[in-house]
């Protein structure tokens, strides 16, 4: 499993001999550097979230989440995870299969494709569909006349998601389907089974545990992306504020509180995320112990 | 199954990976595919299998011509040289597959199953994943699942490659047999020529792309008809000077003509024990092998250096030792054709016939 570098850092340090192996001084130093390190930049931030989103009491915090335009930010945003997560995957399974299994012109430019959201920065990907579909864009014009609304509205926020968010699945199924090779597809063509069959029996089944990762992965930067969503979305309270654009306008209006507990929910999610992805990596990396 | 195969020919970016190969296979015959690496014998197969489209000739099964069906609708099963069981489904799913695939119903799918659990001997390991079995259990695996939607002809490319030496004896004896109960037409790779002789009916023999020769194990090894085969089949040694050699002194050669010798071809010995010892040479020994069975020697003759074999019942022989060398038999071999001489000098005086 080539392509699951990203979903398994093994616990188990390489074996090095004692001649290369550092100085205890230098290894408590090290570790003490990183601990540290991470304590400050992630833990002490997360927790702060928590003890700021609590300080003015419980009820403060209940009525915060509770609050309808945070419910409405919520539904948004899981509205958006809900048709952006599915679209990617489609996709990436279909870039990756393209990929991984045909010869064709233009396949290096499709790789590279795939790559330009993770390149370009978040707010130009927010822009480029300003530029195409706003009032004053390619399509803005003709979009007007049909009475179609795409930036400042939900279109515009998938459309930015699923941009931002598509490298994941198909970065991380092309190198497994291209480790994979293609001998049990054609072992499964020799019994009799059609291209279809193949895809579902066969191939599908193999790359499972690196496709769900995949998803998780997009899920969570679906679920986070603040910058292109900020360019397209209007921040019209209670329509087009998914729960990042809604916690900055919470803050920016000084309800620190309140927008510290909209964000605990934001964590909740990664949370839940996280151990989901936790699960995945436990029993990928069990398959990969048995292949 | 009737195959008939006419001009096949492949070409992969300017490499021709099969020219011009035909060939027909009778029905229940099995086949042994055997030539040196990269010969063209996985190439030919999956062309048969229809794995492969070929750049030229036809292919005609039962006398229908194939080339555009596509490799669902052949009839063939295909035993792969790394098996190709599928990982993440266990036994008896794998050997069901061919039959999933055809929408059987679930009893008749299990009853064939069933069958062919107790055929390879695999009852008892349904629920294991490949994983979890041994190089030749996974071998039985593709076996079975190959055979599961009844083919009418069976490939198998390198089967034993992955198996170590006792395993594949057993396993080749076992698939011998097997292949004769059902009755099933079958091709099989290998390079390894003990192999081919001890399993196949027939042999087709492949060099770099080329059909060299088909015939039986026995008609390839006693008639090699290109001088590939006669080195190829056989421990051979070639003999640059054939002329030099005691007793085709006067065999007609033209001019640069090489002699292929099998150590089963020589006898040496001490003067006493050769039969002939007029038609015997002078000879030393160079090295003595070790064989297991018997012992293999390296000797001088002339210019000229033979391998002979030699019984450890026999009385042993010391490196450096001179030796009488008497040479039965060769064959005389130049590009297209190779062609047995006896050695002349060997007549006996009170001929006996048996
Ligand atoms: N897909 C391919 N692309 C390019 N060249 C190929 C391809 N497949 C095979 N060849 C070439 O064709 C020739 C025949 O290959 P093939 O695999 O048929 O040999 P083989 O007789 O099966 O050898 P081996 O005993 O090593 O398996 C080789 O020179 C090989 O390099
Ligand atoms: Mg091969």
């Amino acid at each position: 499993m080539a392509g699951a570098i990203t979903a398994h850092l093994s616990e188990k340090a390489s074996k090095r001999p004692k001649h290369i192996t550092e100085s205890p001084i230098i290894r408590v130093v090290l570790i003490g550097i990183a601990l540290l390190f991470l304590g400050l930049i992630v833990l002490l931030p997360l927790a702060s979230i928590f003890v700021e989103a609590f300080k003015k009491g419980f009820e403060v915090y209940v009525a915060s989440v509770t609050d309808p335009d945070a419910i409405s930010a919520l539904k948004l945003t899981l509205m958006t995870v809900l048709i952006a997560v599915p679209l990617n995957t489609v996709f990436g399974i279909a870039a990756a299969w393209a990929i991984s299994k045909f010869q064709f012109r233009g396949k290096n430019v499709l790789i590279t494709l795939i790559d330009l959201p993770f390149a370009v920065s978040p707010v130009i990907s927010g822009l480029i569909f300003v530029l195409l579909f706003g009032a004053q864009g390619m399509f803005g014009p003709w979009l007007a006349e049909h009475d179609i609304k795409i930036i400042f509205a939900l279109p515009g926020i998938v459309l930015a998601t699923t941009f931002v968010t598509f490298p994941f699945i198909a970065r991380e199924l092309i190198p497994l389907m291209q480790a994979q090779g293609v001998q049990e597809e054609e072992a499964a063509a020799s019994l009799g089974a059609k291209g279809w069959q193949i895809f579902w029996r066969v191939t599908l089944p193999n790359v499972k545990w690196g496709l769900l990762y995949g998803i998780i992965l997009c899920n969570a930067r679906a679920v986070g992306e603040f910058g292109a969503v900020s360019v397209v979305s209007g921040h019209i309270r209670g329509e087009t504020n998914t729960l990042p654009l809604h916690i900055e306008i919470l803050y920016n209006e000084y309800q620190f509180s309140a927008s510290f507990a909209v964000a605990s929910l934001l964590v909740l999610l990664a949370l839940v995320t996280l151990i989901v992805k936790s699960l995945v990596e436990w029993k990928s990396a069990q398959q990969q112990a048995e292949e | 199954m009737h195959i008939e195969v006419r001009g096949i020919s492949k070409n992969y970016n300017g490499h021709q990976a099969v020219s011009d190969v035909s060939f027909s296979i009778e029905r229940g015959k099995l086949i042994g595919l055997l030539g040196p690496s990269g010969g063209g014998k996985s190439t030919l197969l999956r062309i048969l299998a229809g794995l492969e489209s070929p750049d030229a000739g036809e292919i005609y099964i039962n006398g229908k011509l194939v080339n555009d069906v596509q490799p669902q609708q052949r009839g063939i099963g295909f035993v792969f040289q790394n098996y190709a069981l599928f990982k993440h489904m266990n036994v008896f799913d794998n050997i069901a597959f061919g039959l999933t695939i055809r929408k059987k119903d679930k009893a008749e799918i299990k009853q064939r199953v069933d069958e062919l659990l107790d055929l390879t001997g695999l009852r008892g390991f349904e629920k294991r994943y490949p994983h979890q079995l041994s190089g030749g259990q996974r071998q039985r695996v593709a076996f079975a699942r190959a055979l599961a939607p009844r083919p009418e002809l069976l490939l198998l490319d390198e089967p034993f490659a992955a198996i170590d030496a006792k395993v594949r004896k057993e396993l080749r004896t076992w698939l011998k047999q097997l292949i004769s109960t059902i009755g099933i037409t079958s091709i099989f790779v290998t390079h390894d020529q003990d192999e081919a002789v001890e399993v196949a009916d027939e042999m087709l023999i492949v060099q770099q792309g080329r059909l060299e020769q088909q015939g039986t194990p026995v008609s390839i090894y006693t008639e090699p008809k290109t001088a590939f085969v006669a080195g190829f089949i056989g421990h051979s040694t070639v003999v640059e000077q054939p002329t030099s050699l005691r007793g085709f002194e006067l065999t007609k050669l033209s001019v640069g003509t090489q002699a292929i010798i099998r150590p089963e071809f020589v006898e040496v010995g001490r003067e006493q024990e050769i039969a002939f010892p007029s038609a015997a040479a002078k000879g030393t020994v160079r090295h003595i092998f070790f064989r297991g069975a018997h012992l293999e020697l390296d000797i001088q003759v002339g210019d000229n250096r033979v391998a002979a074999h030699r019984s450890l019942d026999q009385e042993p022989l010391q490196p450096g030792e001179e030796v009488s060398v008497l040479i039965h038999r060769l064959y005389v071999v130049s590009e297209q054709s190779a062609t047995m001489v006896e050695n002349p000098l060997k007549v006996d005086p009170l001929p006996v016939h048996i």
